[in-house]
Formats: C-alpha cells, sequence, structure tokens
C-alpha cells in the first residue's frame, strides 16, 4: 500500500517536473525581450542587471533551468512583474478562494448527480426515467462556460437576485482572519457573513458543478445499472428488501468505486474551469489571476500558477486512486 | 469533458469486428439525432460560407445614431435590423452570421488536427505497447496536469493572436483526448482474431495498423470528433470572451458576448442572442454526436 | 393426511416478447419435510417456477393461468409489500454460484444475519450471535474471522455453507436450492449435499431441489418432478420413478446419466426419437390450449 502510494507520488513529482520544463521553455521561447518582459518599465540599469543575474539570463538554457529550479525548491517563485510582490505570497492569498469554489461545487456536483442516478434506478422501471435521462442530456451538454452566463443573464440581471461579482459585499466591511471566507464564517457562527459569502458563491459552483453532476449521474447510473443485475441482488430480493434499500444498501457500495475510477480525473477538469468562471463573476481566487497574468505577460506569475494548477491536479489523481482501493474490499483486503 | 461517458459504452460494446462502411452510412442517416443535429450544422455551415450574401447589413458598419435598438420583437424596434444593435449601431444578427466563420473554422480546423495527432499516437501506442506505450502515457498524464483553458490562453498570448494561434492552441490541448480512447480501444482490438489472422497471412504491423484496425477504430473518432467539434467551439468563444482569439475587428460569438455583457443593462440581447447560439450549436454536435454513437454501438454487433 | 405446504396447479406462462409458452399447465405437490427434486434440462422452466413461488418473475414473463399456494396464501397475487415480508420469512433460497450470490462490498456477517434483523426484529448483537451459532451448525470453524470476513476472503466451497446458514437462518417453511452443487468441485459437492441433507432433517424443511443431474436427485430427493419444455413429464416417489420409469423421456434421461452405483452401465444418449416424442406430445398439448383457449 505504501509503496503504491510512493510510486504515485514519485510519477506525479515526474510529471511536475515536465510541466516546469514545458512552462520554463515556453515562456523562453516566447518572442521578444525576456527581459522587457519580466521587468516594468522605467527599470534602471542597475534592476537590469540583477535581473539578468538572478535569472541567469545570460547563460544557456539548460542553466537558466537549472537557477530556477533550485530557487523554485527553496520556495522561491520569483517576484510577480504586475503586482511588484512574491509570486508564492499571490498564490497562497488567493488558493483558498479558488479552494472553497471548487470544493463547494464538488460537494454539490456529487449529491446532484448522486441523486439523479439513483431516482433513475429506483425509477426505472416508470416513466420518470426517460424524464431524467432527457434532462442528464441537456446537462450533459452544457459546458460551465454557457452555464455561467446564462446565470449572469438570468439571475444576476432578468432577476437580480443575486450578486454578479466578488466574494462578498464589499459595503459591508466584513474583516477575516483567513483567507477561507467562508469556513471562517461558518466556524465562527457568523451566519449572516456565511450568507453573503455563500450568495456569492451559488452562481459559480453551480456553474462549475452542473456539467460534473451529469457525468457522474451517467456514469454511476450505469454502474448502479450493472450491480443491480448481478445474483446477490437476486437473493437480497429474496431476502425481503424494499427496492429502495436494494439499490442503496446493496448496489451502490458496489457502483462507487467503478464510477469514482471514471469520473475522478474529471474534479480536473472541474478546477480547470475555474479559471474562466472565476474570470466572469469577477471571484478574486487563482483563475482569475491566471488570465491577468497572462494577459499582462507576468511570467514569474504564470509559472507559479501554472505549477500550483499541476500540484493540485497531481495530487487529485492521487486521492481518487487511494479512495478506489480504498473502496474496493477486495484490494483493500487480502 | 464526456471522455467517461464516451469510454464506459466503449467498453461495454467491445467486440472487434470490421463494420461495413455502406450499410452503416445508411443507417447513421436515418436517425433522427443525426438529422437534427447534422441539419442545424449544415444550416451554420451554410451561414458561414455565404455570410456576405446572406447578412443583411455590414456587420462593421458603425452607426452611432442605431445604436442599442431591439430586436425585431420588441417595442422601439427598427426595421431590417431583425436582432437589433449594439451601443456601435452595429447589426447584431449580421455580426453573428459572420460570427459563424471563425466558429466553424476554428472547430474544424481545430477538431481534425486534434483527431489526426491523437488518433496516430493512439494507435501506435496501443499496438506497440512497450516503452512506445510507456512514453506515450506520460506525455498523456504530464499533458494533463495543465488547465486546458489556461493552456490554450496562454499559448495564444505566447504566439499572438489570430485564427492560426487559436486552432493550434486549441489543437495543442485536445489530442490528448483522442489519443487516450484510442489507445484503449487498439489495445483492445490487437488480440482480435481478426488481427491474429492478419498476421498468420504475413501482413506487416503498418498493414495491420492501417487497413484493419484503424477502419474499425475510425467509427469511435467520429464520434468523439463531433465531441470534440462542440468543445472547439466553446473554447473558442471563450478565447474570444477574453479578447485572446482573433483581431478585435472580426466579429466572434465569444466578443459579441463580452460586448455584451458591458451593456447588458441597456440592451441584453447583444449578450443573450449569440450566447443561446453557441449553446444551440454546442447542443447539435453532442446531438450528432450521441446519434453517432446510438447507431454505430449496435451495429458493432453484427 | 395433512394439506401439502406447496401446490402449484396448472401453471402456464408465456413470454411477453413472442408469446411463446414457458409453463405448460404445470402442477406439483410438496408436503412438510419432504424433498422433491424438479429435474429437467436447462430451459426445461424449472428456474421459472422457482422465480414464480419466490415472486421474482422476470417482467418479460407473464402468468397466463394457474396458481401457486404456499400453506394457503396466493404467491402469485400477493401485493408487493405482504410478498416481500412472507417469501422473506417463510421462503429461503440457496442460490447456483456463491461466488456471485454473496455482496463483495459487504461483510459475511451482515449479509448473514439481514433476515434476522429484518423478519425476527432481532438486535445487532443479537443477531451476530445467533449468526456464530448457525455458522458453527455448518462446520465453518472460525465463525467469528468469518463474519468480519469479505467473500473474496473465503473459498468455494466455505461461500456456499455461508449461504445455507444464511438460508436456514429463519427457519424457513420451504426451501429452494437453486442447483447449489453446479459451480462447485466433485469433492466439495458431497459435502455440501450432506450438509443440506442434515441441516434439513434437522429443521424439518420442505426443499424443492432444482437441478439437472438425477445421481443427486437420487442421492437426496423423496419425490421427483421431471420437467421437459415446461410440461410435467413425469412426477411421483423417487424410488418408485427409478426403478420403474413410466415415461420414455425419464427412461432416457436416467439412461443418460451416469450410473455411480452400477459404472459399467455406460452412458447412452438420449435418443432423437424420444425427444420427437416428446416433442409431439407438447405440440398437441399446445393446440389443445390453441382450440380450447
Amino acid at each position: 500500500m505504501i509503496s503504491a502510494i510512493l510510486k504515485r507520488v514519485s510519477m506525479g513529482v515526474i510529471t511536475l517536473l515536465g510541466v516546469a520544463i514545458v512552462v520554463f521553455i515556453l515562456l523562453r521561447v516566447a518572442p521578444g525581450n525576456p527581459i522587457a518582459m519580466m521587468i516594468g518599465p522605467g527599470a534602471s540599469e542597475s534592476d537590469i542587471l540583477a535581473l539578468k543575474a538572478k535569472y541567469g539570463l545570460d547563460q544557456s538554457l539548460p542553466m537558466q533551468f537549472w537557477i530556477w529550479l533550485t530557487n523554485f525548491l527553496q520556495g522561491d517563485f520569483g517576484t510577480s512583474i504586475s503586482r511588484q510582490v512574491s509570486v508564492i505570497s499571490l498564490l497562497a492569498e488567493r488558493l483558498p478562494a479558488t479552494l472553497e469554489l471548487a470544493i463547494a461545487a464538488l460537494v454539490i456536483a456529487v449529491l446532484l448527480g448522486g441523486l439523479m442516478a439513483v431516482a433513475s434506478t429506483l425509477l426505472r422501471k416508470s416513466w420518470g426515467a426517460s424524464t431524467l435521462d432527457g434532462a442528464n442530456s441537456l446537462l450533459l451538454t452544457v459546458p460551465e462556460f454557457v452555464w455561467a452566463l446564462a446565470f449572469v443573464l438570468l439571475l444576476g440581471v432578468a432577476f437580480p437576485i443575486l450578486p454578479l461579482s466578488g466574494r462578498n459585499d464589499p459595503a459591508a466591511g466584513t474583516v477575516f482572519v483567513t483567507n477561507f471566507y467562508l469556513i471562517e464564517a461558518l466556524v465562527t457562527g457568523r451566519w449572516g457573513v456565511a450568507w453573503d459569502v455563500f450568495s456569492h458563491m451559488l452562481m459559480p459552483v453551480f456553474a462549475l458543478a452542473l456539467p460534473l453532476a451529469a457525468i457522474i449521474a451517467r456514469v454511476l447510473k450505469e454502474a448502479l445499472g450493472e450491480a443491480m443485475m448481478q445474483d446477490y441482488v437476486v437473493l437480497a430480493r429474496v431476502k425481503g428488501m424494499s427496492e429502495r434499500r436494494l439499490v442503496l444498501g446493496e448496489a451502490l457500495r458496489n457502483a462507487v468505486g467503478p464510477t469514482l475510477a471514471l469520473t475522478g480525473v474529471q474534479f480536473t477538469f472541474l478546477i480547470g474551469g475555474t479559471v474562466i468562471i472565476e474570470k466572469i463573476f469577477s471571484y478574486p481566487g487563482l483563475g482569475n489571476m491566471a488570465i491577468d497574468a497572462v494577459i499582462n505577460r507576468d511570467f514569474p506569475l504564470i509559472q507559479g500558477l501554472i505549477l500550483m494548477f499541476g500540484v493540485l491536479f497531481i495530487l487529485i489523481n492521487l486521492a481518487v486512486d487511494l479512495l478506489v482501493v480504498a473502496l474496493n474490499p477486495r484490494l483493500s483486503r487480502g | 469533458m464526456a471522455d467517461a461517458v464516451h469510454m464506459t459504452n466503449t467498453a461495454a460494446s467491445a467486440i472487434p469486428t470490421k463494420r461495413a462502411f455502406g450499410p452503416t452510412l445508411r443507417a447513421l442517416l436515418r436517425d433522427p439525432k443525426v438529422i437534427i443535429g447534422g441539419g442545424f450544422i449544415l444550416v451554420l455551415i451554410v451561414l458561414a460560407i455565404f455570410a456576405p450574401w446572406i447578412a443583411p447589413h455590414d456587420p462593421l458598419e458603425q452607426d452611432l445614431m442605431l445604436g442599442l435598438y431591439p430586436p425585431a420583437w420588441m417595442q422601439g424596434a427598427e426595421p431590417g435590423y431583425w436582432l437589433g444593435t449594439d451601443d456601435l449601431g452595429r447589426d447584431v444578427l449580421s455580426r453573428f452570421i459572420f460570427g459563424t466563420r471563425i466558429a466553424l473554422t476554428v472547430a474544424f480546423a481545430s477538431a481534425i488536427i486534434a483527431a489526426v495527432v491523437g488518433t496516430l499516437v493512439g494507435l501506435l501506442a496501443g499496438y506497440f505497447g512497450g516503452w512506445v506505450d510507456a512514453v506515450v502515457s506520460r506525455l498523456i498524464e504530464t499533458w494533463m496536469a495543465f488547465p486546458a483553458v489556461l493552456l490554450s490562453i496562454l499559448i495564444v498570448a505566447i504566439l499572438g493572436s489570430g485564427v492560426h494561434s487559436v486552432i493550434f492552441a486549441i489543437a495543442i490541448i485536445d489530442w490528448t483526448r483522442f489519443a487516450r480512447v484510442v489507445r484503449a480501444e487498439t489495445q483492445a482490438q490487437r488480440n482480435a482474431d481478426y488481427v491474429t489472422a492478419g498476421r498468420v497471412l504475413g501482413f506487416n504491423d503498418f498493414r495491420i495498423l492501417a487497413g484493419e484496425i484503424l477502419p474499425n477504430v475510425l467509427w469511435t473518432v467520429l464520434g468523439l470528433f463531433t465531441l470534440e467539434l462542440g468543445l472547439a467551439v466553446v473554447i473558442e468563444a471563450i478565447l474570444s470572451f477574453v479578447g485572446l482569439s482573433v483581431s478585435s475587428d472580426t466579429p466572434t460569438w465569444g466578443g459579441m458576448i463580452a460586448q455584451g455583457r458591458t451593456i447588458i443593462y441597456q440592451a441584453w440581447w447583444v449578450f443573450a442572442l449569440p450566447l443561446v447560439g453557441l449553446f444551440a450549436t454546442v447542443l447539435a454536435f453532442n446531438q450528432l454526436g450521441e446519434g453517432l454513437r446510438r447507431t454505430l454501438d449496435p451495429v458493432m454487433q453484427r | 393426511m395433512s394439506k401439502p405446504l406447496l401446490t402449484i396447479s396448472n401453471l402456464s406462462a408465456v413470454s411477453r416478447r413472442d408469446n411463446k409458452p414457458i409453463l405448460r399447465d404445470v402442477s406439483l405437490t410438496l408436503d412438510n419435510g419432504r424433498i422433491q427434486g424438479l429435474v429437467g434440462e436447462s430451459g426445461a422452466g424449472k428456474s421459472t417456477i422457482s422465480k414464480a413461488i419466490l415472486g421474482i418473475l422476470a417482467s418479460s414473463v407473464t402468468v397466463t393461468g394457474g396458481s401457486v399456494l404456499l400453506d394457503g396464501h396466493d404467491l402469485i397475487n400477493m401485493p408487493e409489500r405482504e410478498k416481500r415480508r412472507f417469501v422473506g420469512s417463510q421462503i429461503a433460497l440457496i442460490p447456483q454460484d456463491p461466488l456471485t450470490a454473496l455482496n463483495p462490498g459487504r461483510k459475511i456477517g451482515d449479509q448473514l444475519t439481514d433476515g434476522l434483523k429484518m423478519w425476527k426484529g432481532l438486535s445487532g448483537k443479537a443477531a451476530a450471535a445467533r449468526g456464530l451459532e448457525l455458522l458453527d451448525q455448518v462446520a465453518i470453524r472460525d465463525p467469528k474471522r468469518v463474519m468480519e470476513s469479505f467473500p473474496h476472503q473465503l473459498s468455494g466451497g466455505m461461500r456456499q455453507r455461508v449461504l445455507i446458514a444464511s438460508a436456514f437462518a429463519l427457519q424457513p417453511r420451504l426451501l429452494i436450492a437453486d442447483e447449489p452443487t453446479t459451480a462447485l468441485d466433485v469433492t466439495v459437492q458431497k459435502q455440501v449435499l450432506k450438509l443440506l441433507k442434515t441441516m434439513q432433517a434437522e429443521h424439518g424443511t420442505a426443499v424443492l431441489f432444482v437441478t439437472h443431474d438425477l445421481g443427486v436427485v437420487a442421492q437426496l430427493c423423496d419425490e421427483v418432478t421431471l420437467l421437459f419444455q415446461g410440461k410435467v413429464m413425469e412426477q411421483g416417489v423417487a424410488e418408485q420413478i427409478f426403478s420403474a420409469p413410466r415415461h420414455a423421456y425419464t427412461r432416457a434421461l436416467i439412461a443418460a446419466s451416469p450410473r455411480y452405483d452400477n459404472p459399467s452401465a455406460g452412458l447412452h444418449p438420449i435418443d432423437d426419437a424420444v425427444i420427437a416424442a416428446c416433442r409431439a406430445e407438447i405440440a398437441s398439448f399446445d393446440n389443445q390450449g390453441a382450440r380450447h383457449g
């Protein structure tokens, strides 16, 4: 078990290295003067020299990478050009917002998708099934981008019941200790604040969650269908279990593993989706910052962000693999 | 995005048999989803090709006196401007029609490149296995560690805006989708009877790959291709929404949506109508894809 | 002469898809404490009869006539909720394949005590204790460990014992054994059959033993019902049927079975003529039905 984890982690590290190399090459290969791109206008001669020395820009490409890598491992991600602060502080500042969004979206996607799949399985002998299937097909089609924009139009403009931007109401002047606004508000019992934060999250979270929910619903439904055809379900039915108990008590536990194996990777796509969703809702997270960073050619920040996303992706894949093993008694025990 | 769904379906129907082209094509053309989805796409293609003749106005022509007029079915509309005008007095309908050019060009070009590259790599990895497969798998994993949208934005930012960069950016992030599925299917078919028969007859690897395995895999690729088209349209819309697609003069759906966002309270139609068009296009591609998959799976059982 | 426990009268069923008959006017009775063999080749309708009794007929099968009564209760028309309780507590099933009949994701102990908790109202602790007793009865050596195990951790023979224990847990009136030894090794088969006989004798359960293996029937069963294409060909006391079979099909079937008591008897495949005669018999039955139906 431990050796499997270690193996996965080392593979992850190698992948991360690959990502770092690709990013490094991309940015160095970009047309234009790298110095001018890494330093703002109005820099003095000594500033330019210092930058050259720091990044080793007059040395060979592999050497530059080595310098960059050693800096990186020491926690020095460089300084953001557009914001003049260390990249790592920016990442730390924005990560909680994106994490709250992503995790909330995941929870909703799992609940919604799970509910749809179970309902579909319970209703499979009646008309309800085809309605649900139709709804699922529709959900599968619409990408997060379109959901977000539709929400903006319907719930932000046409019937303005939800706020269109930011994490909370700036007029309220709320003060937070951590950057996990929602969690902090809930933990400290400030329900009004929590609702304020939550209402700002609703649209982006649902825009992110709905596509994932649709996939989970489809895959889980198939897995449940497979499980319900097994002999142990027949025997359980003979024992006198109700249909609901058969689906939830007998079939579900065997359907979750395969579903997770197939849909786990989709969560990384969800995280990728925060890039555009945060932009649309002016939500101050990693994704929003990423687009600005690219437009501003803020290379150190771009590098840091891509690596941050890379780390998240690899961690998620690792977590999914471990969970799949943990959920399967055949793999986790003897 | 619908990879997972596609893979469950592929795995379920993995009985390797060769499919006849003629009857398959006929069956496809009878499926309602294929007809509706495909029909809509055809209409779009016609709009794109004949845009200059179909569009009622010049998409770039500004007339500040005609700014912010609503669509024809609302009060205060200006005749001749069926979907209203934006804040610069440009005709929304004409801009939308011209927008199909970018949307479809980018979609088809990038999807084709992604499909070709991905299928090739997938075939090689799935068939030869060994170190080829190891390298390819590693490559795909590394690729998938990048958030797609961010990577495409980055590439366009580096290469500069323009149709070519956009096409390249989209193709380069989505080839892995094809590679993964084709690799899995090739692996499944590698041990099929007809392949063994081919080897016995003395066919070399290339002949088997190109002549035997590829035709079977092709139908799956086709289904994935239509999915990819829908995705490419969305990514292009995102890129132009963010302002990183083609030059700002050329009308794009994403650009219209972004611009519409700024005047959404005064003229919501500039925002809403291209959004609806985008949604309908994605829906059409998806229906086409589903129809393809549905028809192709039972055919496989022959 | 007390009333029989199970009475199947003129049960007929067809497949909904193509209207082909699956069961043709099947009648049989089973008294308390007796073991009856339900014999026939694949597709003879044995499993359909079992499913009709258990109330799990597929939706593609329609009952067109007859009745299935257990202790006077109509199993075919019983409302769903009542049927679940009735079948769950009065009838038990020993399934064919012990590998797939146990839920791979649940512990043995949980699966074993399902019925006890559902229909006898036992608490978790009490049910677990009873479970240990049951495992002991089926000669499982380390019952505590087995209770905590998952199915994949047990051998095929052990799994079948667990299933037998589970079947007798609620002291059912009727036990349906659906080819319980087919999926097992020959050596294990003998043990399992012996166990089954012992448990049956102890609990006095009536058993409907579904099988295609006449040898097993000869060892185990008091009575036999022979099916061919959904129609009863011969029926009666086992001894009598084996010593003096009346129907040609029965004779051919006996001749075709390996004889453990007479190894030199050789194997004789069933004659085509016999099959043809059986088919003719079925055809005339169907035509009669068509004329009167």
